[in-house]
């Protein structure tokens, strides 16, 4: 199987390959891929001075959140993991909502009742994020096949990670998406590790992409890395889901340059002579070589844009921490519609106990 | 109003909601064709189309997480676990994430997903067909557990669990599928979650049970008339929310407990209704509160008549709570 690649880490690219976007569409990309990254940088920091609780650094992945996010139509849907904010804000989650949740203060939209970094925003058809690794699979499957019996045309992406491929769900989900042909795309970053584990110890297969055979579809590699191949798979694959033609799994090849989370020390499992290695094939780098050379980006402008993205980051941090904590009733709201005795009968003596 | 047992009541249920609701769709294994392997759903692919009665691939995590994802798309799914004992490679869908999606996304994201199951012992099925584990399910906030044991509260409950906003595991006594009929109405009722019934009134003891054990209580309760001893049966119907107040009136008149059910004792919900029942009420209480249950054994196949609590066995703790 041949990896899918148009820009190389040098900023050389194939002009026969590059996928048809505008110069505005090339930009905003841009754009994005700095907001991520500054937006990693202000999260590490949060949790490092103990503001935030948890964060979970997507710090090399920008390209495959942004690239395949990118392919998609307001109304599709996507199943996202706590790596992709990227996927967030490219759909225009509003960055003090990302905040809020980071804070889990009384404006955050999930009611404070979720570890950092797993955000859900329904208007924008971003479901809620899980911790269980794959669990999200099955549900893409079956927000898919909603879609092919209310006959729409709206694709299901779901993003997941190499670690991911080794769980029940990834075989059932996409076992499932085969049969009943759904139009889905299945996006794996393969960012070389879950938490310690290198992906060889995830799998013996040659590549993640070449599991989609045997659930009957399409799977295609690519550089996750190259934000124009990652952009150009997803379209092609998401086209032909809206046409009809079924599932596709794409794997991105790309690497987590921070650890798995704020709570781990990646140099317990890793030289950093590869950290080193893949930091030459970063993906933002490669961007920025590819649109000043078409002329699309000056010295000077990136670094305007870079001062604009990272004062925006830092401001509404800023903001949603002067935000208070959630009220306490909101611990029994929303377990079931309407709150059943028992846990009527729990708040009211958890509000006499604060008297 | 025709007679029917209460897989023909569920079966007839289902028809009915989906005439009325083109978003209800059924899924599960053999569920389509072959019309369930109990013959819950059948002739209902032939109704509506395959599209909308699908048969799954044979995989429980999947029946289970696609109904979640068919949900949040607007779809109303009626998802069949084939049996109760095999629902445990969705368990982990169930518990983290169908009960818990509306909760962790502060509530942008509900799930009004249906899993139906049958359940129970007394159909010589061993281990993987018989065991009663709802309170596994009960412990599980976010989550409805219910179980009739009439097709008259089959209807209703089934009903209400159909269009509530929340999951709701239904569990089919499945031992009791065909021993009864009654007349069911056709026209629409509801039965509310939450609200027991009082199967027989008495006065010396309050029993309380649910799914197919209600039966064998009621057996229970004739031998005790027989004795003078007064019986008040309670069918709690839905297990979670089940309904304390219609329990803890009926003990303040008897004073006495006992609890009977299928499922293993250790952990179990009757437990649980003890504990609640004794927080509350224990000025009123003449005798400790027991408990008639299966035994803390896996279910065994030989002896599963043995295992499962005759009316004698009831009977006997009856009198021990009586002549206390």
């Amino acid at each position: 199987m041949e990896m899918l690649s148009i820009l190389r880490a040098d900023g050389e690219y194939d002009p026969k390959l590059e996928p048809d976007l505008s110069d505005e569409d090339l930009v905003k990309m841009y754009r994005h891929l700095i907001l991520v990254r500054k937006f990693n940088e202000r999260g590490m920091a949060l949790q490092r001075q103990g503001r935030i609780g948890f964060f979970i650094d997507s710090t090399g992945q920008e390209a495959c959140q942004i690239g395949a996010a990118y392919a998609l139509n307001s109304n599709d849907w996507v199943y996202p993991t706590y790596r992709d904010v990227g996927v967030c804000f490219l759909r225009g989650v509003p960055m003090k909502v990302i905040f809020d949740q980071l804070y889990a203060n009384a404006q955050d939209y999930m009611k404070g009742r979720q570890l950092g970094v797993h955000w859900g925003y329904k208007e924008k058809n971003i479901v809620t994020i899980g911790s269980p690794i794959a669990t999200q699979l099955v549900h893409a499957v079956g927000t898919a096949y909603a879609v092919k019996y209310k006959n729409h045309r709206v694709v299901t992406l779901t993003f997941f990670g190499d670690g991911a491929t080794s769980q029940g769900e990834f075989h059932t989900a996409l076992n499932f998406a085969g049969v009943f042909k759904l139009p889905i795309v299945f996006f794996c970053e393969n960012n070389q590790y879950a938490i310690s584990l290198p992906v060889r110890r995830q799998t013996a297969s040659e590549n993640i992409a070449m599991k989609a055979w045997s659930y009957g579809f399409e799977g295609t590699q690519v550089d996750g890395n190259d934000i124009l191949a990652v952009y150009k798979a997803a379209k092609d694959t998401i086209d032909k889901a809206r046409s009809g033609g079924g599932p596709t799994l794409i794997e991105g090849v790309t690497y987590r340059m921070g650890g798995h989370s704020t709570a781990d020390d990646p140099s317990k499992y890793r030289n950093q002579s590869e950290v080193e290695m893949w930091k030459k094939r970063d993906p933002i780098l490669r961007f920025r070589l590819y649109l000043m050379k078409k002329g699309l980006l000056s010295e000077q402008e990136d670094r305007k844009m870079q001062q604009e993205m990272e004062n925006e980051v830092n401001e509404t941090a800023k903001e949603a921490e002067k935000v208070a904590p959630p009220a306490l009733s909101t611990m029994f709201s929303d377990v079931y519609e309407e709150m059943p005795w028992h846990l009527k009968e729990e708040l009211d003596d958890l509000m006499k106990e604060g008297t | 109003m025709a007679q029917l047992n209460l897989v023909q009541t569920v079966n007839q249920t289902l028809r009915e909601e989906m005439r009325r609701n083109p978003d209800v769709v059924i899924l599960g294994e053999d569920v389509g064709r072959n019309g369930g392997v109990f013959r819950a759903t059948e002739g209902l692919m032939d109704e509506f189309g395959q599209e909308r009665v699908i048969d799954t691939p044979l995989a429980e995590d999947a029946i289970v997480g696609a109904a979640i994802g068919m949900a949040l798309y607007g779809l109303h799914p009626v998802a069949e676990i084939q049996f109760l004992d095999f629902i445990y490679p969705a368990f982990n869908q169930i518990v983290s994430e169908l009960a818990k999606m509306r909760y962790r996304s502060g509530g942008q994201f509900p799930t009004h997903v249906v899993i139906r199951s049958p359940y129970g012992g007394g159909v010589k099925g061993g281990h993987y067909h018989s065991q009663s584990t709802e309170a596994y399910f009960i412990h599980t906030p976010g989550l409805y557990v219910v179980t009739p044991s009439t097709p008259y509260d089959a209807k209703g409950l089934l009903l209400t669990s159909m269009r509530m906003h929340d999951p709701v595991l239904f569990l089919e006594p499945k031992r009791i599928y065909r021993t009864l009929k009654e007349e069911v109405p056709e026209e629409d009722y509801t039965v509310p979650l939450g609200k027991a019934r009082l199967v027989r009134a008495g006065s010396d003891i309050t029993l309380v049970s649910w799914g197919a054990m209600v039966h064998t209580c009621k057996a229970a309760v004739d031998l005790a008339q027989n004795e003078g001893i007064s019986v008040e049966l309670i069918d709690l119907r839905s297990l979670l929310p089940f309904d304390l107040e219609a329990i803890l009136t009926s003990v303040k008149k008897t004073g006495r407990l006992v609890v009977a059910h299928e499922a293993t004792r250790i952990g179990g919900f009757g437990g649980e209704i003890a504990a609640q029942a004794s927080e509350r009420v224990i000025d009123y209480l003449k005798a400790p509160i027991m408990r008639v249950a299966g035994f803390d054994t896996p279910f065994p196949y030989a002896l599963e008549n043995i295992y499962l609590p005759p009316p004698e066995r009831i009977l006997n703790t009856i009198r021990k709570v009586a002549h206390y």
